[in-house]
């Protein structure tokens, strides 16, 4: 394992100690290793005119990857062009992707998209066109231990592999690209501790639904979530699929970072996926036995039931037999929250055979090309097509509302997508239900919100 | 009473003798101001007046401008035609240039979007006054100049049309219907200097540099 590797400007006595500590959260430490300076705002502690930052101070960070994408990179390049900057600080640490209304829509979205290639071919920055950018992320750029700002909530995805990606808006980002720095405050942090593994039916979304339930759609509002493992046996049960599921939809309860610390699963996936950069620049960050937390949760996997959440808000959670018997118009599977290759697995493992409600739409949505062809591959298109179902391209189209899924009045969709807000598919008066993609696949069949064990 | 309850008491009373609306509606400023920017068309005001509008708690970015027309443009005043389209469709004809919006907690939540806040300033709206702020719709408050004031408990003490007066040197709220002066939260001094000078762009077109740099 080419740990802290050489490559890593940041590699030196200072950062090991850092790593070593034993009084520092995740956030903290990874905040910490790429600071260049930190103005203490909090009083608890004797790091004031070092570099390690603690949980409230304010510290500058150099960022190793700043995403937009074709909703926000438009306003980021406006926003550089109104600064009259010319000049990017590092092309490469620079990503723009063209996912959310992926293939243009319309013709006012090809302009847009169109601003975004030209920008990226003069300035020689990245640019993915039609995988989600936080799967390609994962799949591609993310190491453990990356500082890894995005102009998009729910960058928090990348957590999942032991990285620091939170999101900020589109003149920020536009700061970063020109100066390769940002501030950040340091957030507190909530230890959650899982054990258990969970029962038939019931899975990462489940989870997590279930979790900001009880926090509150605000319950983690400025807050990093640290996730642990009592067990092997709980970690084992957990795949990376199933922790980006977690990381990703930590935004619904408000969460600036949801990590999964550094360990085997995630140096497997690093390996099984090899990174685009030549340099392997993981830093293994573990946080201290005997670090603050403002909280500590503690979650039994096996409690957990198949959970319903809608509509309106994220937090309006129920189980999904309770639930179970609501009329639905539409069925959707997939975007960055669960369209991984694990969920449509799931997803064909329950439509197989089965035919999709005539009541019904249902749509599957991979989340990036890689996912897309390895569906193709699996035959799960062929079982799709075959209940009835529709496959579209990786984006996040339906999710946001914008095109290849959107709701029409007084419509009601169950959806594994990331949100469930008023209007957020469509019409102010169609209502979302967030589900697992089992328990999508499962009211598809039924017309209504079913519980999916006995489809498995 | 909740602890928010007792610190907002607790800022209340604290302020022994609230500003009265003449004084404080005053066009000089407790603080000085700094030098405003002469090109941004929202170069922060030290002072703004304004009537209120009053929301509930969780008022989230995709009711505050919906992701099918803010992904459709990248023109500002465009994007001021859908302000609070979730709640109301026509809510930018009913503002006056100079409002401010007052709402519970968790304004802002959900996307990274700057729209969400541009449309509301492109719209008329001066600053907004919540209970709290989701994180990202906060910083991306300050980052386009449009004041965010923090205030627990503050929904109990403002209704609808009520005129306030907002001292940005002081980071105040004064409701002039009450005569109350409210302490909002306090920001770091880079995020102050920044808001007086119209936001990220602003600060950075006069001193040629980031606030953190």
């Amino acid at each position: 394992m080419n740990t802290s590797s050489l490559t890593s400007p940041q590699t030196d006595d200072s950062t090991n100690k850092i790593l070593n500590d034993n009084s520092m959260t995740f956030a903290e430490k990874a905040i910490s290793i790429k600071s260049r300076q930190s103005s203490s705002q909090s009083t608890n502690h004797n790091h004031s005119s070092s570099r390690l930052s603690m949980a409230g101070d304010i510290a500058v960070v150099n960022v190793d990857l700043a995403m937009a994408q074709d909703s926000t990179g438009p306003l980021a390049i406006r926003s550089l062009n109104e600064m009259r900057i010319d000049k990017l600080y590092d092309p490469s640490k620079v990503l723009l992707v063209i996912d959310h209304t992926f293939p243009a829509a319309d013709e006012k979205v090809a302009n847009l998209h169109a601003m975004m290639r030209d920008f990226a071919s003069k300035h020689g920055c990245m640019l993915v066109e039609g995988s989600i950018s936080h799967q390609h992320i994962m799949e591609n750029l993310a190491y453990p231990g990356m500082m890894i700002l995005g102009g998009d909530s729910h960058t928090c995805q990348a957590g999942c592999l032991g990285a620091f990606a939170t999101g900020i808006g589109s003149t920020e980002i536009a700061s970063i690209w020109a100066s390769g720095e940002i501030w950040l405050k340091v957030p507190e942090t909530v230890k959650v501790i899982l054990s258990g593994n969970f029962n038939k039916g019931v899975f990462a979304r489940d989870l997590i639904l279930d979790f900001i339930g009880k926090l509150g759609e605000d319950g983690a509002n400025y807050r990093a979530l640290e996730w642990t493992f009592s067990d092997d046996t709980t970690r084992r049960g957990l795949t990376i699929d199933s922790r980006a599921c977690i990381s990703n939809a930590s935004m619904e309860c408000g969460a600036k970072l949801s990590v999964f610390p550094f360990d085997n699963l995630t140096e497997s996936y690093i390996a099984d996926n090899p990174r685009k950069t030549k340099e392997n620049s993981t830093i293994e960050i573990h946080p201290g036995t005997s670090a603050n937390y403002a909280d500590e949760i503690n979650i039994e996997c096996n409690r957990i039931e198949p959970m319903v959440s809608g509509p309106d808000h994220p937090d309006a959670v129920q189980s999904a037999s309770e639930m179970a018997g609501l009329e639905i118009d539409q069925a959707f599977i997939g975007s960055a929250t669960n369209g991984r290759i694990e969920d449509l697995e799931i997803a064909a493992r329950i439509l197989k055979g089965r035919k999709v409600h005539r009541n019904t739409r249902c749509i599957v949505t991979p989340a990036s090309v890689r996912v897309y062809e390895e569906a193709i591959r699996r035959g799960y298109v062929e079982i799709y097509l075959e209940s009835g179902a529709v496959f579209t391209n990786a984006t996040c189209g339906a999710c946001v509302g914008t095109h290849l899924g959107a709701l029409g009045e007084d419509e009601i969709c169950i959806s594994s997508s990331s949100r469930n807000f008023v209007g957020r598919m469509g019409a102010l008066s169609s209502k979302v239900y967030l589900s697992s993609p089992a328990t999508a696949a499962a009211s598809a069949i039924e017309g209504k919100i079913a519980s999916p064990e006995r489809y498995l | 009473m909740t602890e928010e309850d007792k610190s907002l008491h607790n800022t209340t009373t604290s302020s022994s003798q609230p500003q009265s609306p003449s004084l404080s509606s005053s066009s000089s400023p407790l603080t000085p101001s700094p030098p405003k920017s002469t090109t941004s068309p929202f170069a922060t005001e030290a002072v703004l007046q304004g009537k209120a509008w009053v929301f509930g708690d969780d008022i989230n970015t995709d009711i505050i401008m919906p992701f099918r027309f803010k992904s459709r443009t990248n023109d500002p005043n465009e994007m001021a035609k859908y302000a609070m389209y979730g709640i109301d469709p026509d809510f930018h004809k009913k503002i006056d240039k100079g409002d401010i919006i007052v709402a519970g907690r968790n304004f802002g939540g959900g996307s990274s979007r700057e729209q969400a806040p541009v449309a509301l300033q492109y719209a008329g709206i001066s600053a907004i006054v919540a209970e709290s702020f989701a994180r990202i719709f906060y910083r991306n408050a300050f980052t386009i100049g449009l004041p965010a004031l923090e205030i627990p408990g503050i929904k109990d003490h403002v209704v609808q049309g009520d005129r306030l007066i907002i001292n940005l040197g002081e980071f105040t709220v004064t409701n002039t219907r009450l005569g109350h002066l409210f302490q909002a939260k306090p920001v770091p001094d880079f995020m102050k200097k920044m808001l007086l000078d119209g936001g990220l762009i602003e600060y950075f077109k006069k001193n040629q540099k980031f606030p953190w740099s």
